[in-house]
């Protein structure tokens, strides 16, 4: 039993499932990480004082992770490209260099949170502090969640693409789609909590 | 010209391959199988949030009193009924968990897990959902939420007490199991997401050739619209509910503000938080919550209205747009939960106002199903005994809760049983009756068999009754300024006159739960014993779940069904029968649907 | 979009590397903006504009949005709305 419009757009909305699918995700995500910022919106407002975020923690370590992150999003675009011209060997260069520069995001996050630890500045020695660790992990976790499913779709998932090449083409645009969300939120993120 | 599509023995696809028992009933990802597990799973859970509750009217009608159940009172033992006597710890957690799992373990479960995954497919004319595996795996993460809310129970410090709102700062510095509370409802609100995706993506994209989003049934908008909110709504929850997790296990103090004074000692944590931030991110999702809980059933009880009338639903298409209005108005309300806690006047007033504008599209609904009543041909059976109660009783806890949204009003009755009066009228003989009919209507469908409707009558009118014995007297309850999750009301002046009033209740409750043992008979016996239907539409439907076999196979319909009309096309003048099916090509009449 | 010829899609890294660059450059710029430690809602707005114009460039170029269908139109236009009510009114309830 087939479901339709699994693989070839449905003939109305112009799009197959897995499209439509992971946008509504994506916008419960915004909700997600919406409610978030609301909290520290709410807090700040409330707080008698507030640190500037350049005071409390690494500006720098945070641009270079920046701009590591909006890099990772162009591979990812790129290795969804490479499939699209049918070059699979690029397409997992690509996804490949995505994966690492990840990697390099959460190993630049961890030396930030363990420089913070390692000067007794823990989630809850201050407001700032609370929602400074509790977003960036919620994000962290996303970042790890990209991990996996990019590394599923680089080594065991690219076995579809000799099977149903554009089912798998589509699987590599949503889970850009999910990536390039989550570069989407640190660069709201990024500004709030170190700049301001 | 035959109902069904087929006839009645189905030939299996030839290369369709046969699956080992784990893979065909455990593991399914056939949206009828996981619509049942569901609907079996959210029973069980409705059955045992109800004898919570009926534990609890115990405290209620006879505060201090011991209960002695022998073996029973034993087993709750020392820590929650010592010598039968009933704590008040124990109270509030059975008021905590009465609450939490007849929402989110039992009523969106059923309306929109079960019959949302069984029936909206094969009123698309789908063959699935868009989804089969994310439709499996909501389902299982339901399940181990659902387990971990009952472990709950056996934690030291008892189950989660501090009500199903979990506010700050009680709830940050509860016992244990509030901290499973919020993995448990981290698990339930990541099912629902699953959930919802599905939901939307199968109606927007699988919808049959010609069934165009003004042809759908309105059960089939309700679960629509019911999806968005989920979707859009729970993730806020489910951000505070790791804030509270984070304050709970890692020391913050999101919630918690300064200098909060815990059992005579200033707690030691940064301060600077806000009990507030908890309830806006709390409410932002239980407002459109419980619309969630009310859709589905609008939508269940008009397509056994129009079924039941023979004539097609007073303004369908008002339906729709009140409909999509009043979702997109419940995410504008949500403070009229939070009037007592000092938000000024402008944004008062801006809240009042939202909430006074979302009654309308309410009222438009229930007026539109009010008005497809007039001249029409009604068939008195189970399930529209059960829809039609549902309309007077839905009025009563929709009109009940104008006083609510009006600030003034408010003042006095906030917090009072009359609240809990509102609400439980329009989710216990409102969504819970039309649960029922649901039941009723679709058991043939799915098991070939009629229920009893010497049963079904013995089941509908004594919960009638009992259902209103329990809910109006907490209105005059509350009206009398008794505060609600007190455990001995007699304390008060006040409460001790309205005490009887809650002994009244109590027994109605308990009569109430033996008047479900009829249906509880009802729907075993029926399985193997109940009249078998004589077609594959008895009820001489015209929407398309009705033009599968029975049940429906793997795949739903024997070729995929071509939709020429609308959904309610009944009593057509010139047609040979009193019902033309969605999905009939050849009628002696051409007309297109207005 | 399966339907895209090889030459479309080279335009389209062709746009990819420029994006990279505004972002880079625009990174540069909200940093720089931040070393002129202006008040706080000065700092604000201008953090916030942009980072709006990054999250854009991001949502339509690399997501692709800016050629996408209307039905996605559709749900993100209802989500930014309910994105709003979640940003604007608790706090607009509050004391300060």
């Amino acid at each position: 039993m087939e479901i339709p419009y699994t693989v070839h757009p449905h003939p109305v909305t112009g799009i197959p499932n897995g499209k439509l699918g992971i946008w509504l995700f994506l916008a419960s995500e915004v909700m997600l990480f919406g409610a978030l910022f609301s909290s520290y919106i709410l807090l700040r407002v409330g707080a008698p004082s507030w640190p500037h975020g350049y005071e409390e923690l690494s500006v720098p370590l945070a641009t270079f992770n920046t701009l590591v992150l909006i890099a990772s999003s162009v591979t990812m675009v790129m290795s969804w490209a490479s499939l699209k011209l049918n070059q699979f060997g690029k397409f997992k260069l690509y996804l490949g260099l995505t994966v690492l520069l990840a990697f390099v995001f959460l190993v630049v996050k961890a030396f930030e949170y363990g420089h913070h630890f390692s000067a007794q500045e823990f989630p809850r020695t201050s407001t700032f502090l609370s929602i400074y660790f509790t977003i960036t992990g919620l994000h962290g976790l996303h970042v790890i969640g990209g991990i996996v499913v990019n590394s599923y779709l680089l080594l065991p998932g690219s076995k579809m693409w000799k099977k149903d090449p554009d089912r798998f083409a589509n699987r590599i645009e949503y889970a850009g789609l999910y990536w390039h969300f989550v570069d989407l939120v640190w660069i709201f993120l990024f500004p709030t909590l170190y700049l301001l | 010209m035959s109902d069904a599509v087929a006839n009645h023995s189905v030939h299996a696809p030839a290369h369709h391959e046969e699956l080992g028992f784990w893979r065909k009933y455990v593991f399914s990802t056939d949206h009828k199988v996981i619509g049942i597990w569901y609907g079996i799973t959210a029973l069980l859970f409705l059955f045992f949030g109800f004898s919570l509750m009926m534990l609890l009217r115990w405290q209620l009608a006879y505060p201090g009193q011991p209960l002695q159940l022998g073996w029973f009172t034993k087993l709750l033992g020392e820590t929650r009924m010592p010598q039968g006597i009933m704590l008040p710890e124990f109270y509030n957690q059975l008021g905590a968990m009465h609450g939490t799992i007849m929402v989110f373990l039992g009523i969106v479960p059923l309306a929109v897990g079960a019959f949302g995954n069984y029936v909206m497919p094969l009123q698309i004319g789908a063959p699935d959902m868009a989804f089969p595996k994310i439709n499996l795996a909501s389902y299982w993460v339901y399940f181990i939420g659902g387990c971990v809310m009952l472990y709950s129970f056996f934690v030291p410090g008892g189950a989660p007490q501090s009500g199903w709102t979990s506010y700050a700062p009680l709830a940050d510095i509860a016992s244990t199991s509030q901290t499973y509370w919020l993995v448990g409802m981290i698990f339930l609100i990541t099912s629902s997401l699953l959930g919802s995706i599905n939901f939307i993506v199968t109606i927007v994209q699988l919808r049959a050739k010609g069934l165009s989003f003004f042809r759908l049934p309105f059960f089939v908008w309700a679960q629509f619209i019911t999806s968005f909110l989920l979707l859009l709504a729970f993730p806020p929850l489910e951000a505070a509910g790791v804030l509270q997790l984070m304050d709970r296990v890692a020391g913050t103090s999101f919630f918690l503000p300064s200098g909060l004074v815990v059992s005579g000692q200033v707690l030691q944590n940064s301060g600077g938080g806000n009990p507030l931030l908890w309830q806006h991110l709390f409410w932002f999702l239980a407002h459109p919550e419980v619309y969630v809980l009310i859709l589905p059933a609008m939508g269940i009880v008009s397509e056994i209205i129009a079924n039941n009338t023979r004539k097609p639903l007073w303004g369908y298409r008002t339906l729709v747009y009140s409909i999509i209005f009043l979702g997109f108005m419940s995410f504008c309300v949500w403070a009229h939960h939070m009037f007592m806690t000092g938000m000024g006047t402008t944004m008062s007033n801006f809240f009042q106002t939202t909430t006074m504008i979302i009654s309308i599209p309410s009222v438009v609904i229930l007026t539109s199903l009010l008005l497809s009543l007039w001249k029409s041909s009604i068939r008195f059976n189970t399930p529209m005994l059960f829809a039609l109660a549902f309309l007077p009783m839905f009025a009563i806890g929709g009109l009940t809760g104008l006083p609510l949204g009006l600030i003034a009003a408010d003042i006095h009755l906030h917090d009072t049983w009359y609240v809990i009066s509102h609400f439980h009228y329009v989710v216990a003989p409102g969504t819970i009756f039309a649960l029922f009919a649901g039941i009723y209507y679709w058991y043939p469908k799915a098991t070939g068999r009629q229920m009893n409707s010497f049963l079904g009558k013995l089941h509908f009118w004594p919960s009638l009754i009992f259902m209103n014995g329990v809910f109006f007297p907490m209105l005059l309850q509350g009206m009398a300024g008794l505060s609600r999750r007190l455990y001995d009301q007699t304390i008060y002046e006040h409460g001790k006159a309205v005490q009887p009033l809650s002994v009244y209740i109590s027994i109605s409750a308990w009569l109430l739960a033996i008047a479900q043992i009829p249906f509880i008979i009802n729907f075993f016996w029926s399985m193997k014993k109940g009249k078998k239907v004589d077609s594959d539409n008895p009820w001489h439907s015209t929407t398309l779940e009705w033009a599968t076999p029975t049940p429906p196979p793997h795949g739903n319909f024997i070729e995929p069904p071509e939709v020429f009309r609308g959904p309610y096309e009944y009593s057509v003048p010139g047609e040979d029968k009193d019902y033309t099916p969605q999905n009939e090509r050849d009628t002696k009449n051409k007309k297109e649907d207005a | 979009m399966s339907v895209e010829s090889a030459e479309d899609i080279k335009k389209h890294v062709r746009v990819y590397i420029l994006v990279f660059v505004a972002l880079a450059v625009l990174t540069v710029v909200t940093v720089s903006i931040s070393y002129l430690h202006l008040s706080t809602g000065w700092a604000v707005l201008f953090a916030l504009i942009v980072a709006t114009v990054k999250g854009s460039l991001v949502a339509c170029y690399f997501m692709h949005l800016i050629s996408e269908k209307q039905i996605i139109y559709w749900v993100l236009t209802l989500c930014l709305i309910f994105f709003l009510f979640l940003m604007f009114l608790p706090v607009a309830t509050s004391s300060m």
